[in-house]
């Protein structure tokens, strides 16, 4: 009989083994559905895990991976801030899209001036967009004890109907000859986020990506806000006995989380997007909340998980186009990569006992 | 008398712990048997195993000569073995009659069930109103649900587990009482606990643990509390030495303060005035629950109130929060040490920074955290107080709750503070660690700090304290002077005996 028994302090080497023997159990249960899909699961799964980094394409797919990464990194290390003190933001996906709008916005309002500032006001903007989305189910926590799981969630379907009104009403282009979409940001040097190294996948959003990690880990570990939150997080009434104000908390932790979800929406939509569309939203929001728990809260962790989620939807877009595997299978393979790393954490505070642990009754 | 229960070298073991070790005693009928020992000597596991609730390792029991294997409490209770327990398991949205009716295996209807638990309770002068609603009662009234739900199975043995805890020393007596009269009838008591003078008022016979081995046995009545004390701790000790400190000017001033507990069925304070000079120790009795953790956040500054409520040396802190409180001298230790006084999961260093900070410097202007400086005042508390620790990086879960309160104490103890709130100060710990604390607490005060000890141990607020008070659902009486108060003028000022106004009637 298998029996779990608390650990009296949490294990040190599970905490990092089980990001890695998540992504390992993944790879084989992944591979066994890919099997019965009739694929080759070695194939697959080298296709996925090793040809962006080294395969022939490399030189490009690198920089995708870059690209890809960087909003998933700069989301992951705002919501773990909020995570850690059990702040369940769910939302980012939505306070992604009202960034690049807020962002998008001003620069389209700008558009046909020239100026170095017109760039930064837009980086501004697009924070204050996304921020502000997070304040509201922040204030309808704190104000009427709602609850910001939910009312996250639900403004991200607001947030697709405004962006869905954005692309085919107020932002736009006039000239474009009625088809939805703005006007693109590439043809606009003061607002377009190019690469920072032609071809590098390297632009502004990536370079505020590993910015914001340095600093969201200084803040951890060493400062009273970072002691507060984990505090929050791990014993609320404790955290009112060293004096934390939960609902400040609250209103700080929605307000980074959201207001870094807006820069990550602000650089995509001014770089690799280029312009405002329907469908610009490619659920970075979603997925970088499995980008922070498989990076441990921690935002080191966090930027080595950003760059392996990365690999999976560039080298899952390969295998779809060379190996026709369905997008949904991906999809899958990423969502069973949360379950084994949830399943596998169970292993950090609990260890296993084979047998019943104890010596059996004699007479 | 005739054996009824008969404990053979009974053994089990935790991960890590050996809780029983070769335990054997026995118990005749009639019989009212003291299991002493301090916390963690292994007396809950004992009982547990006679119980049903845990399973031996090894060893046997036996009762009434047969062999006794209890699989499950309702096997237990079905041989005539019945257990009060020191946390109560009644539904407050229930009455008694009903809670009653849970806790049996073939309930007759209520009305039958009323009936019989108005005999049952006239019979042994613990008067109980069936109809009543559990979350109207008082924690004694409680115990006498548990008692009564107990009794009515007719039990040849009932296990008593700390059960004079939550009771006013009117209520004790009372206890005592119908505990005597069913002893007459021949039913068997299994008394544990670790307050020496009870048992020496009411039990035949004793069997004393430590580390989870019988190391004596002895009838109490032919021994002083000392004696039995020093085998419960294996060594001789002293009792906390008082050095008469000057007293000086008011440190904390409460006055008029009414507040609304922030606990689902807690008590809520009202009109609680009192103050307490420089170099005062306040001694606060009351059964659990009549407001004591509400005083002690209304105190911290996790409950804010009115500015002129709460003063410290003179100033208005009441609508300030436990930072400001902190900066001005305030300390204060609450009960609940895993989850409240200190984060389980966090380090003793993180532990030491989380109410230190204010007062130690730990932080810089721009708010970041000198660790370095932080572990070494955990160092410091850690040798000043013993705390038996790996090292300071452990985290608070891994400490026993006796080291865990020591290093709390130290904590605040250690802040230089002006006014010091404790709760509960030697819960759980055991009686060397405990003269250590309270020692440490009339250190504090003999240079000066101005404290507040809310205890439910009243022997420890009668050692420490030199003015005294009790909380009775949510008000607090006038506080008096220590010297030349009895046990009866405390017993009234927690309230006498709630309820109990019929009770042994016929005497």
């Amino acid at each position: 009989m298998l029996r779990l028994e608390k650990r009296p302090t949490p294990s040190q080497f599970w905490l990092y083994a089980t990001p890695v023997v998540a992504v390992l159990l993944t790879m084989i249960v992944g591979g066994m559905l890919f099997a019965a899909m009739g694929k080759d699961p070695f194939a697959v799964i080298r296709t996925i895990f090793w040809d962006p980094l080294f395969g022939g394409m490399s030189g490009y797919l690198r920089g995708q991976l870059i690209v890809k990464a960087g909003p998933l990194i700069l989301i992951a290390i705002g919501l773990a801030l909020g995570f850690r003190a059990g702040i369940w933001n769910i939302g980012a996906e939505g306070q992604y899209i009202m960034g690049a709008i807020s962002g998008a916005a001003v620069g389209l309002y700008f558009h046909s001036m020239e100026g170095f500032w017109i760039f930064p006001l837009m980086v501004l903007a697009g924070a204050l967009g996304g921020w502000a989305w997070g304040m509201i189910p922040a204030l309808l926590k704190t104000k009427f004890n709602t609850n910001e799981i939910l009312v996250s969630l639900m403004l991200v379907y607001v947030a697709e109907s405004i962006l869905a009104m954005a692309a085919t009403g107020f932002l736009r282009d006039p000239d474009g000859m009625g088809f939805p979409g703005s006007k693109n940001f590439r043809n606009y040097p003061s607002a377009h986020n190019a690469d920072l190294i032609a071809g590098s996948g390297l632009h502004w959003g990536g370079l505020a990506a590993l910015i914001g990690a340095m600093i969201v880990a200084a803040i951890l570990l060493w400062h009273v806000l970072g002691f507060q939150i984990r505090l929050a997080g791990q014993a609320p009434r404790a955290a009112r006995f060293h004096g934390v104000n939960p609902s400040k908390l609250v209103v700080l932790c929605m307000g980074i989380s959201g207001g870094l979800a807006g820069l990550a929406g602000v650089f995509e939509v001014t770089g690799p997007a280029a312009q405002i569309t329907i469908n610009f939203n490619v659920g970075y929001g979603f997925t970088a909340i499995i980008v922070a728990f498989l990076g441990r809260l921690n935002p080191i962790g966090i930027v080595l998980a950003g760059f392996l989620m990365a690999l999976t939807y560039v080298g899952g877009e390969m295998a779809s186009t060379q190996l026709g595997l369905p997008t949904a299978a991906v999809q899958v393979f990423q969502g069973m990569l949360l379950f084994f790393l949830l399943a596998v954490d169970v292993l950090t505070n609990y260890r296993v006992r084979v047998g019943s642990g104890a010596v059996k009754v004699g007479g | 008398m005739t054996e009824l229960l008969a404990v053979k070298g009974v053994t089990k073991a935790y991960p890590g712990v050996v809780a029983n070790s070769d335990v054997s005693f026995s118990i005749s009928e009639g019989e009212v048997h003291a299991l002493l020992g301090e916390n963690g000597a292994g007396k809950s596991t004992l009982v547990k195993m006679i119980y049903g609730l845990v399973r031996p390792d090894s060893g046997s029991m036996t009762l009434r000569g047969q062999a006794y294997r209890p699989g499950k409490p309702a096997e237990a209770r079905r041989l005539g073995v019945a257990m009060v327990f020191q946390h109560f398991s009644l539904f407050e949205a229930l009455d008694v009659a009903e809670n009653v009716a849970l806790g049996m295996e073939n309930p007759p209807p209520l009305r039958e069930l009323s009936a019989r638990i108005r005999a049952v309770s006239e019979e042994y002068g613990l008067p109980l109103d069936p109809t009543r609603m559990v979350g109207d009662l008082s924690a004694g009234e409680r115990q006498r649900v548990e008692i009564i739900r107990c009794l009515l199975q007719d039990p040849k043995l009932l296990i008593m587990d700390e059960p004079t805890s939550v009771l006013t020393p009117q209520e004790v007596e009372i206890l005592f009482k119908t505990l005597r009269q069913l002893s007459a009838e021949g039913t068997a008591i299994l008394y544990i606990s670790h307050k020496l003078e009870e048992i020496r008022a009411l039990c035949d016979e004793a069997t004393i643990l430590r580390r989870g081995k019988v190391v004596a046995t002895c009838t109490p009545r032919d021994r002083t509390a000392r004696e039995m004390a020093e085998l419960m701790v294996g060594a001789a000790f002293t009792p906390p030495e008082r050095r008469a400190g000057e007293k000086g000017a008011v440190a904390l001033g409460v006055s008029g303060l009414s507040v609304d507990s922030p606990i689902p069925f807690g008590t809520s304070l009202k009109d609680v005035s009192f103050t307490v000079a420089k170099g005062e120790v306040l001694g606060i009795a009351g059964v659990a629950g009549n407001g004591q953790d509400e005083l002690l956040l209304a105190l911290s500054g996790e409950l804010k109130v009115a500015a002129d409520r709460v003063r410290i040396d003179g100033q208005p802190m009441g609508d300030q929060g436990p930072v400001a409180r902190r900066k001005v001298g305030l300390v204060a230790a609450p009960e609940d040490r895993y989850g409240h006084a200190a984060a389980p999961d966090m380090s003793l260093i993180e532990n030491a920074f989380l109410t230190a900070g204010v007062r130690k410097g730990l932080t810089n202007r721009w708010g970041f955290i000198n660790w370095a400086k932080t572990r070494a005042f955990a160092e410091e508390v850690i040798a000043e107080y013993d705390v038996r620790t790996p090292g300071p990086g452990v985290a608070a879960r891994a400490l026993s709750g006796g080291n865990l309160q020591k290093f709390l104490m130290g904590r605040e103890l250690n802040q230089a503070p002006s006014v010091i709130v404790i709760n509960q100060p030697t819960w759980g710990v055991d009686a060397a660690a405990a003269a250590q604390i309270r020692q440490a607490i009339l250190d504090r005060a003999a240079s000066g700090a101005a404290v507040v000890v809310i205890s439910q141990d009243l022997d420890e607020l009668l050692e420490v304290s030199d003015s005294f008070a009790a909380l009775n659902g949510g008000r607090l009486s006038k506080p008096r002077t220590v010297e030349g108060l009895t046990m009866d003028e405390i017993g009234l000022m927690m309230g006498g005996a709630h309820g109990m106004e019929v009770a042994h009637h016929a005497e």
